[in-house]
């Protein structure tokens, strides 16, 4: 099996005069794990249903392995969908089920037989073939609606949210066992979740939508660490959200003014003196003065602590300041945290590499 | 059970179960039985009754058997039943697949409405409304004639008009229990069979019809029950020209109970037929693998 590339060209859907999606720009490349992530309703369904071809596009272009799929079936594109629900046959076995496509396709029995035991040993599921679906249990459905697609051969597997029905815990063994199906197969996949945990460990790439838009494309790493949009910054992980105005900017900094007081931030959107903004700082890059060397460039907001988290390996600090919102302090736990309890004054200190102005957005809601 | 005796107290509960009882008892099992002894008795005049001649006998059930045209027309009866049922389902699948699966919103309301609105009706009514189609006169013919395609009227009655007019009238048996298995299918099934290459042939021999099996069985066991046991339809229907060769078992046991004054061989022959109808229903079950539960459903 080989990957293919799934390119999107200003691609929009309307559902009479509501945009469920529009002007979805991407550029997915073959054999990556690439992942959309975002808020349940801003439209990720709504793009592997595009993309599948259960749906076409009200405008924009889609190209699969560099050719225009407009027109061309779910049947007919070298796609296949994992649905949210799985959508597993209830009324065939396991080895029919994941054969399905091969009985469609005309193969003989014995030979559907074969392929259908080999494709579940790849999906560590060997000895289940004659199970029926409501033996097994939700990670093993999940598996067997994965190899009942990876049958026909697709260059792009689609899947919806496939782990969001699972426990943690096997939530967290499956997304290894996914990544290591997407190795072993070379094939594109493009994963839907909510979960930003999910996409950040999982995936070469991942896309972050609202509201049917897509706000940025990168790495993991990128979209932590390079947020483009406060509403981005505040859905991937943990942030501090301070909102202000720009007071001066060069260098690639700014001096935002906030009701914390003057702080200052890296500028890569190179923001306008005196516009809105919003400062985006995360826990974990906060620390409390006197935990390290004070350097006199640090930001620094004078608070209390309102309460104390204990989460074992760290503990997360609500600073509450009386003048603005509060600040989040993520504290490793290396045995100097318990002298930190509610009602002590302190002062939260942040380097202004580790925080970061945006224009001013929405932000995600919890 | 046990919820009616909680709620009404031991005495309370039991008049209650007494009651119904004794109703089903009075109404049911008791005109049954007496039916059932009738069949198994000879016809005799008043004072034979009790004499020398009045002994069970099988002789009401092996006329049936003997005499021919009744045993045409009680085989004729079941295998045009069998068609009707068959038509039935042939014509409700696809109306029945659509409303449940395809149809949204206020076509589908609409749809379902137009659907139940001619049952409102009688069903005497809308066989009528059939009969009014197919006369000498109606609707077929004066399109006909109108297109030039015939010269004279045609002579629509027949067995065909009978099952034209039954398959109208039970609609509903087979469309109600068919929507219901279908509109319990999971869309994605059908979209994830689509998605991996199967034709729509295939999404209903391998998905859809599967799913819909108990759904189909009630449908057909409605179906054929009530047009084995219909006498109205084919009573109208027979006043079409053409019509008198259709005759219905049914009408051959209402002939005796009604005109021939001979009970024991009316009820001889309602139970043959009832007995038949059972070994349908038993058969329908074997071949869709379902169990009386799913058909109570
Ligand atoms: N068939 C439809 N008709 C009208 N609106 C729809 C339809 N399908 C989805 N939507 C709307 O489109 C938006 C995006 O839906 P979806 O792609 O399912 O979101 P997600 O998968 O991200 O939760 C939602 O606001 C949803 O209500
Ligand atoms: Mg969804």
């Amino acid at each position: 099996m080989r990957g293919a590339e799934v390119a999107l060209e200003g691609v929009g859907l309307a559902y009479g005069s509501f945009w469920a999606v529009r002007g979805i720009d991407l550029d997915i490349r073959p054999g990556e794990f690439f992942s959309l992530l975002g808020p349940s309703g801003c439209g990720k369904t709504t793009i592997l249903r595009l993309v599948s071809g259960f749906v076409e596009p009200s405008e924009g272009v889609i190209r699969i392995a560099g050719r225009d799929v407009r027109g061309v079936g779910p049947a007919a594109r070298p796609t296949s969908l994992v649905f949210q629900n799985l959508a597993l046959f209830p009324l065939m076995k396991v080895w029919e089920n994941v054969a399905f496509g091969l009985e469609v396709r005309g193969v003989p029995k014995a030979e559907r037989r074969r392929r259908a035991e080999e494709l579940l040993e790849l999906v560590a599921l060997p000895g289940f073939a004659d199970k029926r679906v409501d033996e097994l249990s939700g990670g093993q459905r999940q598996r067997v609606a994965i190899a009942r697609s990876l049958a026909v051969e697709p260059q792009v597997l689609l899947l919806d949210e496939p782990l969001s029905a699972l426990d943690l815990k096997l939530r967290q063994h499956m997304r290894a066992e996914l990544k290591a199906i997407q190795r072993r197969t070379g094939v594109t996949f493009v994963y839907i979740t909510h979960d930003q945990g999910e996409a950040l460990t999982m995936s070469d790439r991942v896309a972050v939508m609202s509201q049917g838009r897509i706000e940025q494309v990168g790495t993991p790493a990128e979209i932590y660490d390079a947020p483009a949009t406060a509403f981005v910054a505040s859905f991937v992980g943990e942030s501090n959200p301070v909102p202000g105005r720009v007071r001066e900017s060069g260098g690639g900094f700014v001096t935002l003014e906030t009701a914390l007081g003057p702080l200052r931030a890296r500028d890569p959107r190179g923001l306008a003196t005196g516009s809105p903004a919003i400062l985006i700082v995360r826990p974990e890059r906060c620390r409390l003065d006197g935990a390290g060397e004070a350097d006199a460039v640090d930001n620094r907001v004078e608070g209390r602590i309102e309460r104390v988290d204990f989460e074992g390996a760290f503990a997360n600090l609500l600073v509450a300041s009386p003048a603005g919102p509060g600040l989040v302090v993520q504290l490793a736990n290396d045995g100097r945290l318990a002298g930190l309890a509610a009602g002590a004054p302190v002062t939260v200190r942040f380097p202004p590499e580790a925080a970061l102005a945006l224009p001013e957005g929405p932000l995600a809601r919890e | 059970m046990s919820e009616l005796f909680r709620r009404f107290g031991r005495p309370g509960g039991g008049s209650i179960l007494a009651t119904a009882a004794l109703w089903a008892l009075l109404l049911v099992v008791l005109p049954q039985l007496t039916m059932v002894e009738l069949s198994f008795r000879p016809n005799l005049p008043a004072v034979a009754r009790g004499g020398p001649e009045d002994v069970w006998t099988l002789a009401n059930y092996t006329a049936l058997w003997t005499n021919p045209l009744h045993r045409t027309i009680f085989w004729q009866t079941i295998w045009s039943s069998l068609l009707v049922t068959v038509l039935s389902l042939l014509v409700c699948y696809p109306v029945a697949y659509h409303l449940a699966q395809e149809a949204r919103g206020d076509r589908a309301l609409l749809l379902a409405t137009a659907l139940v609105i001619p049952f409102w009706v009688n069903e005497i009514l809308r066989t009528f409304s059939w009969f009014l189609i197919l006369s000498r006169n109606g609707l077929v013919n004066r399109v006909l004639l109108g297109l030039g395609l015939i010269e004279e009227p045609l002579a629509l009655g027949g067995v065909g008009a009978v099952m034209i007019g039954m398959v109208y009238a039970y609609v509903l048996f087979m469309i109600f229990p068919l929507y219901n298995a279908l509109e319990s299918l999971d869309r994605n099934q059908i979209e994830a069979a689509r998605d991996l290459g199967a034709p729509t042939w295939r999404i209903h021999w391998r998905i859809v019809i599967p799913h819909a099996k108990p759904g189909i069985a009630v449908g057909c066991v409605m179906t054929f029950m009530l047009a084995a046991g219909t006498f109205a339809v084919p009573q109208i229907m027979q006043s079409l020209p053409g019509g008198t060769n259709a005759r219905w078992f049914t009408q051959i046991i209402y002939s005796y109970f009604f005109d021939g004054g001979d009970w024991n061989r009316g009820a001889a022959y309602a139970f043959a037929l009832l007995a038949l109808c059972l070994l349908f229903v038993a058969a329908m079950m074997r071949i869709f693998r379902v169990g009386l539960a799913d058909i109570a459903k």
